[in-house]
């Protein structure tokens, strides 16, 4: 992984966000900007209004032709014959061994067409995996079309608004997990009402350059509710809030779906997938540990490593953690035994060679109002 | 540009101190917070009449998105720890130099403040 910035990839916003002053690291390979002014004053914007995210780095895969539906099928989890046209899942892919090698975002734009959402930090091993398992005999093209989409979300709770300025288009009628594809800003896109926050609004695909007139056509609709660019810390702290999980953090090539608690897009009962005998075999033999989410008890931060205690033995480690802008308080992720994975549970994280008190909390840790 | 004001001594790990008589008063140095981001947690100091040596880790502070270690610049004996900054510890982003103090160390090795940065030393490292 670069490491430094001069190798790292750079989307069509990059000169925006230096333009903008924002603070440029490094991510997943590609030199991301991971806050403008600050992280909380970010996070509790996207709460409370609107924000703009470049999210250019994810990939995007087509799978088209008269065998995508049955491809598909065998990569994702999910049952994607459920999927209606204009319609988008969640999901993930497994290894054999029911480990995942990504989670997913599949949009279904005709019968026989598909767009596939995947990790920025996976599209090396999601594309080795994907033209793997594909064969003439599948009846399907795959593109990896990643260098040509830019993506931005426009999320929040006047994402609709904003986005809604910008197009003909009637945004009501396009519900959760819905897309259109048509024209916003001037400029032909897909707009789904997805995202990665826990507020409404759209995700926009489009081509790569047309990315600064989309940029400037956000800004200005959203002026109004006082729009402003977030970076990744903002939608890390949001995603985590709503357990959404983070591949490389909360799942990866040792955790299963079931495990990670993802089984409500695991359909192992209604289709075979790859992974799918292993996935059934764990729930015979009884799935070993849970993903769960908490909240420390004493002062402190959990993060990504720390120690996880229960009942004086060490049983896995933080996957997630941070002190949330919308809720004041420290949470985590961690992998729970099963028998313990329930709310209320108490346990320990060692932060900094201290056991401090955490307890198991239902999630989300955050709801939203309206 | 960090501010980087001229009454104090620095170190490497982005810690100011003051020096009045025998005791220093220790804090993080702007640019320390401006990198850090929105500060959300500053504690697990000694208490007050405990020993540190120069180098130990006597503190963390934490921001929304980062940990990193508080260090003693000097060997001593803590004899006071801010504890404003438990319920307040955004002021280390907006007033780092002075509000935000996090301890003071009777020293026990005044020798040691000369391996310390001057002011005009910690800028060139910012500019490094």
């Amino acid at each position: 992984m670069a490491d430094d910035l001069s190798d790292c990839r750079k989307t069509p916003f990059y000169d925006i966000h230096v333009e903008l002053g924002a603070r440029v690291v490094p991510f997943a390979g590609w030199a991301m900007p991971v806050q403008y002014t600050g992280i909380k004053a970010e996070h509790l914007r996207v709460r409370e209004s609107v924000g703009l995210f470049d999210v250019s780095h994810m990939g995007e895969f087509l799978v088209e032709g008269p065998g995508a539906l049955t491809f598909l099928q065998r990569i994702a989890s999910n049952d994607v014959s459920v999927l209606e046209v204009g319609q988008a899942q969640y999901a993930v892919a497994c290894r054999e061994t029911g480990c995942i090698v990504d989670d997913l975002l599949i949009y279904r734009r005709a019968e026989d067409r598909f767009l596939v959402c995947v990790n920025a930090g996976r599209l090396v091993e999601d594309w080795a995996w994907f033209t793997e398992n594909h064969s003439a005999a599948d009846n399907c093209t795959l593109v990896n079309a990643s260098d040509e989409y830019a993506q931005l979300a426009v999320q929040g709770r006047k994402g609709v608004d904003v986005v809604q300025k910008m197009t003909d288009v009637d945004l009501s009628a396009i519900e959760t997990y819905r897309f259109i594809e048509g024209v916003a800003g001037g400029v032909d896109c897909i707009i789904a009402r997805t995202g990665y926050t826990g507020e409404d609004g759209f995700e926009l695909f489009f081509h790569r350059d047309h990315a600064r007139a989309m940029w400037d056509a956000v800004l200005a609709a959203g002026a109004e509710w006082d729009i402003a660019p977030i970076g990744l810390g903002a939608r890390d702290t949001l995603r985590l809030e709503m357990k959404y999980c983070l591949y490389g953090n909360d799942i990866d090539e040792t955790t299963t779906p079931l495990e990670a608690r993802l089984g409500w897009v695991t359909k192992w009962k209604a289709k075979d997938f790859i992974g799918r005998d292993a996935i059934a075999a764990q729930v015979e033999g009884g799935v070993p540990r849970a993903l769960i989410g908490f909240e420390l008890q004493g002062r402190g931060v959990a993060r990504h490593g720390y120690p996880v205690w229960l009942n004086g033995e060490q049983v896995g480690e933080v996957t997630s953690g941070a002190l949330t802008p919308s809720l004041g308080r420290a949470i985590g992720l961690c992998y729970m035994p099963r028998s313990a994975a329930k709310a209320g549970q108490e346990f320990e994280v060692e932060i900094r060679g201290k056991r401090i008190p955490a307890v198991i909390v239902k999630t989300p840790f955050y709801k939203r109002p309206y | 540009m960090s501010n980087v004001p001229d009454s104090f001594r620095y170190t490497e790990d982005h810690e100011w101190l003051s020096v009045e008589g025998d005791v220093v008063t220790v804090g993080i140095t702007d640019h320390a917070q401006d990198q850090l981001g929105d500060i959300v947690y500053l504690g697990d100091f000694p208490e007050v009449g405990d020993g540190v040596e120069q180098g130990d880790v006597v503190g963390v502070v934490e921001s929304v998105k980062a940990s990193s270690d508080i260090f003693s610049p000097v060997t001593g004996e803590v004899v006071e720890v801010n504890e404003i900054l438990d319920d307040t510890p955004e002021l280390a982003n907006s007033d780092p130099y002075d509000g935000a103090w996090l301890f003071k160390v009777r020293m026990g090795a005044p020798s040691e403040l000369d391996d310390l940065l001057s002011p005009a030393d910690y800028k060139a490292l910012l500019e490094a």
